[in-house]
């Protein structure tokens, strides 16, 4: 393909977000309709990605590379099953975002937009960036966007929650930036070249005392990102003061970041050092699961709530990646699009409620069903797709997830399983004290039922609910070469782990380049 | 014609799909006709499908028609294929048949409800996932259709959720059965781990070829059966079911009394190699099963409300189903699952009736003699308490008969089974007590209607008394195609035509004299409690009231439903809330939050202490700049 | 011949004065005119030991100090100047908006 489609993905919205600079923040819905007019082409643009990526091959497809700042700091991008999706999920999203803000956001609508197109550019390169350095750029660049949209268009607290949002976020990637430049030096040091290319890095052996510090830096990084029980106050904070779109990327996409991070950098990178960690990351991971239902159960803002079903929700993705196995991690994977869709989806929903009577507290509402019938099916709908009903896309996640983690260890997936009560217990608890019960106050008798354009961006999450529920061979098949080819990496390294023998050398050996990749090579000098 | 039977469940699917799209655009009388012909179309499907079995050879079962690959990820492939053999033909029937019947009458019942045509779209749904349960092929999917009836369940009882009642139960039927199924899916996993496969086919033959060890069966068993308490409302799962008769009473009828409460029975039928192999498991269903047939009666007795007496007289009999899978006759199972569709659907349509005539009257101590006003509802009624009861040439009598001999014969190789035999004895005086009481109390004696609701009373339209009179008259002859096998093994032909999907291992016989005595004794106990119903409420109603008093901690227990709901609250629900609280307050916001808090305040602290340097003079500075110009020096220089 | 080192003494004594004046003095003009004679104490020094050495480039950074501080007066008399009409005060000890 001649045409640079990742590029033009990437940079799109951004695009769009200059062009949106120029006109008068005045006139309100041709900003809009701009905006929205832009997501949507972004995501015609990256379906072409899904219909010709190739599921044969597991490494990276549609590569671009350039050279940029020199110092082996080169614009180099390309996705792979794993990434694939997580664009798409982000491109998906992006339309019914801008569609849910639409009245939501009445002041400075032109900011708004603009900071949300910026936002996407971010998440997209950090799924694409095969270069370290620019995965970083993006990585960090993603957060100024966030950080304006929680704390201008937030709720009363939202410069505590975004401060405490950045803080949290800054503090870990500074350690993995640290951790990179680590690698860089050593990788010049074993073979004179400059390089931040992640692939060079997959051939590095580290000695596993090394590997367990630049382990652990890209770790906290990510397990923040997610967040892993004990670094996940910031969720909740950061959800119940943003917006409700900044709400949607934040629960459907950004968490997901750490997630990728694990599965693209601290797992393929550190084996060894994941040997160590898996039984304490494992351990973290469902305590999340159990300590976040139970939060969930008892919260009292439906947002907080949701968030904390995050928190127990992505708990589960994340002992499926420690399980690390093809069925859990191809589990995990379709997980984290599926809670992207249904807690997305969550979040929409409670942002309807809370534009018609401007609360968040779930003991404010009651007997909605009544007024909002329509409303309340699509409620119903997501609300079961998060609690993991089969013939919704929660389930075929859930099930592979658990079994994945079965085969790993009885133990965890039995405790771990203990989400699909907890689960049922707080999303159903929170549907009957807003939705069901008589009609609490004369505020709900105004509701109206959700008009068009809300049925308009809740019927294409609702179909896709059903059809990964139903059908879910295209997303499958798509990421299992991708994900084998993941594991392997992971498992190969696992001899080392015994060979430690050499403990001053950082490097213990650097893997000779297949024939192929030095193809490739002369191919890029050639051109 | 058999090739379409994967047609079954996809119809009322349909009707679902167009229900929930256009519903509310469509006319009621359309939505009805759809919403019955969709079932109705099954059923025909069902039947001409069920024909064609019987006229295959045995070896071709079963049908199976495997529609697409639906998880496929590594190991863990399954399939999405449905499957026809004489066991998921009988349920396929019973679902659809019995559901037709209820689908029709609730055409009357609700007719004046503004949720219509939800009703019947859930109702659909309903039928859609039954029929995906009984006809999967595989455990996986199975499952799919075993949470879908949870969830149609869940959305029928709190159809009327303004109620806080019927929102309450709706959510604890859910829970209650996640909680189930969780040992369920467990189940699931050990075997897709130890077997590679979740095929019923593929599992059978592992079982028969010895893959698997009688300890890890038993261990799967009794994980699965777990499920099968939440579904099937046996103990200690069964506290759900007489709450979720807050939802309308067709839905009652149908979902927990008929089909989706019985699914556990199917289920075990389903895995009935892996149930004779571990005999531990089998007793413990048997167990199970028989204590539960007897303590839901003894709830039975103290009940007033007619709809929460027939939720305990079902999880009652579903005992009975248990304990004929437990003692090995699970042919026997199913047959009082299958009569069992039949006369509780009944039962619970004529209480329907009644609470239709009587304006939503359910305590029966504001009813009394109602025979007069409900010409029609009361001998149907009659008849559902007979079959219940267990007289003799009545289907439940033949069903009940089957177990009951079974136990008694299993019996020969361990008193346990006697034991088993005997709480099926008493449970069956008591349901023949609770059944008559409840006939007396509502149809019998004096009138004790509340004026206002007299006025109103008639009886109920066609489309809801047909219904009745269809089952009342299968109530009667249902049992006719199971006969006991003593009068000759050719007329059981229920057993026989289930004999390919249900391998009856151990041959157990009876001399033919024990086998009629058995029957006497049944016979005699359900007579027997007829009997002390009649003397309790018709002779004498003093006895009763006496009793109470007389034992006033036994009553108190039993009219509590032995504090149960309450016990379960006190130990699980309100722990785990109040536990939840204080981890949020003081873990989650003091101890992580207040580290978190804590880093900012203190990195705070420290610009703050910092800052005194700068003074904002220019002479500080220039001091400060000095001192270092020379401290350089000094270092250059020395 | 006048020896290389009274220069640098003289230099010396320069910049001595012109510290000690910018630590005694408490308006901001004179304590400028001290910063203006410690720079061209500095550039004796600088023009000397250029000259002892024989070289070019002490030349060239002393006629670069002398641009430097012609544009460096300019610009800090109108800040000085800025000052004086909004706090009505050249004292420097009463501007101390850079405070912490």
């Amino acid at each position: 393909m001649n045409l640079p489609i990742l590029s033009l993905i990437t940079f799109l919205p951004l695009a769009g977000a200059v062009l949106l600079i120029f006109i008068h923040r005045d006139r309100k819905n041709l900003l809009r309709f701009l905006s929205l007019g832009i997501a949507i082409i972004t995501f015609i643009f990256s379906l072409t990605l899904y219909f010709n990526f190739n599921d044969q091959i597991p490494d990276p497809q549609f590569v671009e590379k350039a050279d940029w700042l020199g110092y082996g700091i080169n614009y180099h991008i390309g996705i792979d099953g794993i990434s694939l999706f997580l664009i798409l999920l982000t491109t998906f999203l992006m339309p019914i975002i801008i569609l849910s803000s639409w009245t939501y956001i009445q002041k400075r609508v032109k900011e708004y937009l603009i900071f949300m197109l910026i936002l996407q550019t971010g998440i997209i390169g950090v799924f694409v960036a095969l270069n370290l350095f620019l995965f970083y750029v993006f990585w960090e660049a993603m957060l100024i966007p966030m950080y304006f949209l929680i704390g201008v268009w937030g709720g009363p607290r939202r410069i505590y929650a975004t401060l405490k949002y950045v803080l949290f976020t800054m503090f870990g990637s500074l350690l993995m930036l640290v951790a990179i430049f680590f690698l860089y030096s050593m990788y010049y040091k074993a073979t004179g070249v400059y390089s931040f290319n992640l692939f060079d890095y997959y051939n590095l052996i580290l000695n596993p005392n090394i590997q367990i510090w630049l382990f652990l830096a890209f770790a906290l990084s990510f397990a923040i990102k997610i967040p892993l029980f004990p670094f996940h106050t910031w969720l909740p904070d950061a959800h119940v003061e943003a917006p409700t779109g900044a709400s949607v990327i934040l629960a459907a996409v950004l968490l997901k970041m750490g997630a990728y991070g694990f599965l693209r950098f601290a797992l393929p990178l550190f084996p060894d050092a994941v040997m160590k960690f898996l039984p304490y990351l494992a351990a973290l991971s469902l305590i999340g699961i159990i300590y976040g239902g139970l939060m969930a159960l008892i919260q009292k803002d439906a947002k907080s709530l949701v968030a904390y079903s995050s928190i127990s929700h992505m708990g589960l993705i994340m002992l499926a990646i420690f399980a690390l196995n093809t069925e859990a991690m191809e589990g995990a994977i379709y997980q984290m699009l599926n809670h992207g869709l249904s807690t997305g989806a969550l979040f929409l929903i409670v942002g309807i409620l809370y534009e018609r009577s401007h609360t968040r507290m779930i003991n404010d509402y009651g007997g909605v069903s009544k007024q909002m019938p329509v409303f309340s099916a699509f409620f119903l709908i997501c609300m079961l797709s998060s609690v993991g009903l089969p013939g919704l896309n929660g389930f075929i996640g859930e099930i592979l997830c658990i079994f994945g983690i079965f085969k790993a260890n009885k133990l965890l997936a039995i405790l771990g399983i203990s989400t699909v009560i907890l689960a049922a217990g707080y999303l159903l608890w929170m549907f009957q004290r807003i939705m069901q019960g008589p009609i609490k106050n004369e505020k709900i008798l105004s509701f109206k039922d959700i008009n068009k354009r809300e049925i308009g961006y809740l019927v294409p999450i609702v179909i896709m609910m059903f059809w990964m529920g139903i059908y879910p061979k295209p997303f499958l098949s798509k990421m299992e070469s991708s994900v084998t080819h993941l594991l392997n990496r992971v498992n190969k390294r696992e001899i080392y782990f015994t060979k430690s023998q050499k403990d001053k050398d950082f490097l213990l050996e650097i893997e000779p380049k297949t024939t192929e990749e030095k193809n490739e090579e002369k191919e890029d000098k050639f051109r | 014609m058999t090739e379409i039977f994967w047609l079954i469940p996809f119809i009322p699917a349909a009707s679902t799909l167009i229900l929930a799209v256009f519903g509310k655009k469509l006319p009621k009388k359309y939505v009805s006709f759809q919403a019955c012909f969709a079932v109705f179309a099954s059923f025909v499907i069902s039947a001409i499908s069920a024909v064609g079995l019987l006229q295959t050879a045995h070896g071709n079962y079963p049908l199976v028609k495997n529609l697409f690959s639906w998880i496929q990820a590594g190991s863990f492939q399954v399939n999405l294929s449905l499957m026809f053999d004489p066991l998921s033909a009988v349920m396929a029937l019973v679902v659809s048949g019995v559901g037709f019947i209820i689908h029709v009458y609730s055409v009357g019942y609700m007719a004046d409800d503004e949720g219509y045509t939800r009703y019947f779209t859930y109702l659909n749904l309903f039928t859609f996932s039954m029929l995906i349960l009984v006809m999967a092929s595989n455990l996986v999917l199975m499952f799919v259709g075993w949470e879908g009836v949870g969830l149609c369940s869940y959305l029928l009882i709190g159809f009327w959720f303004e109620k806080h009642s019927a929102a309450n139960a709706g959510k604890k039927a859910f829970i209650v059965n996640r909680i189930g199924d969780t040992g369920f899916l467990l189940g699931i996993l050990f075997i897709f781990i130890h077997i590679g496969s979740a095929e019923f086919t593929a599992i059978n033959e592992a079982i028969s070829g010895g893959a698997i060890s009688v300890g890890l069966a038993t261990l799967i068993a009794i994980l699965l059966f777990v499920g099968a308490t939440g579904k099937s409302a046996q103990i200690p799962l069964y506290v759900w079911l007489p709450d979720a008769m807050e939802g309308p009473t067709p839905v009652s009828a149908l979902i927990h009394a008929a089909t989706m409460v019985t699914a556990g029975v199917y289920m075990v039928c389903r895995m009935n190699l892996l149930y004779t192999l571990s005999e531990t498991a089998a007793q413990v269903v048997a167990l199970v099963g028989a204590i539960t047939a007897v303590y839901a009666a003894t709830m039975a007795l103290t009940q007033n409300d007619i709809k929460r007496v027939l939720a305990y007289s079902t999880i009652s009999q579903i005992g009975y189903m248990f304990i004929g899978c437990g003692v090995g006759a699970y042919a026997a199972g199913m047959f009082h699952l299958y009569t069992h569709a039949f006369f509780k659907s009944l039962l619970f349509l004529a209480a329907g009736s009644i609470m239709h005539a009587l304006s939503g009257e359910i305590n029966m101590k504001k009813m009394g003699g109602l025979r007069k006003y409900l010409p029609l509802t009361y001998p149907t009624f009659l008849i559902g308490a007979i079959a219940i009861a267990g007289v003799p040439f009545f289907s439940g009598f033949f069903s009940k008969d089957a177990i009951l001999t079974r136990a008694f014969a299993q019996g020969q190789y361990s008193a346990f089974y006697y034991f088993i035999w005997g709480l099926g004895i008493m449970g069956a005086v008591l349901t023949a007590l609770y059944m008559f009481r409840l006939v007396f109390l509502t149809f019998h004696g004096e009138e004790r209607l509340d004026p206002e609701v007299k006025k109103h009373i008639h009886e109920s339209p066609k489309v809801m008394t047909i219904p009745l009179v269809i089952l009342a008259f299968f109530s009667v002859g249902a049992g006719y195609i199971g006969l006991p096998v003593v009068l000759g093994k050719k007329l059981n032909f229920f057993g026989k035509f289930l004999e390919p999907v249900i391998k009856e291992v151990k041959e157990v016989h009876l001399s033919i004299q024990t086998e009629w005595m058995l029957i006497a004794i049944a016979t005699f106990v359900a007579f027997l409690g007829i009997f002390i119903a009649y003397v309790f409420y018709i002779r004498s109603p003093l006895i009763p009231r006496n009793l109470a008093t007389r034992f006033p901690t036994i009553y108190k227990l039993m009219f509590n439903k032995y504090y149960v709901d309450e016990i379960y609250n006190a130990v699980f629900v309100k722990p785990t809330i109040k536990w939840s609280k204080i981890i949020y307050d003081n873990f989650d916001l003091k101890v992580i939050d207040g580290a978190v808090n804590g880093t900012a305040t203190a990195t705070g602290f420290a610009g703050k202490i910092l800052s005194y340097f700068q003074s904002g003079l220019i002479k500080d500075y220039g001091l400060i700049f000095l001192l270092g110009v020379i401290i350089f020096l000094a270092y250059l220089l020395f | 011949m006048i020896p290389t080192n009274y220069f640098l003494i003289l230099s010396v004594v320069l910049f001595v004065l012109g510290a000690i004046a910018f630590f005694v003095k408490r308006d901001l003009v004179t304590q400028f005119m001290s910063i203006e004679i410690m720079l061209n104490a500095a550039n004796l020094a600088f023009i000397t030991l250029a000259r002892s050495a024989n070289s070019a480039d002490g030349q060239i950074i002393v006629f670069f100090i002398i641009t430097v501080a012609a544009a460096e007066a300019a610009i800090g008399l109108a800040i000085i100047l800025l000052i004086f009409r909004q706090k009505k005060t050249i004292k420097s000890e009463d501007i101390k908006l850079m405070k912490g």
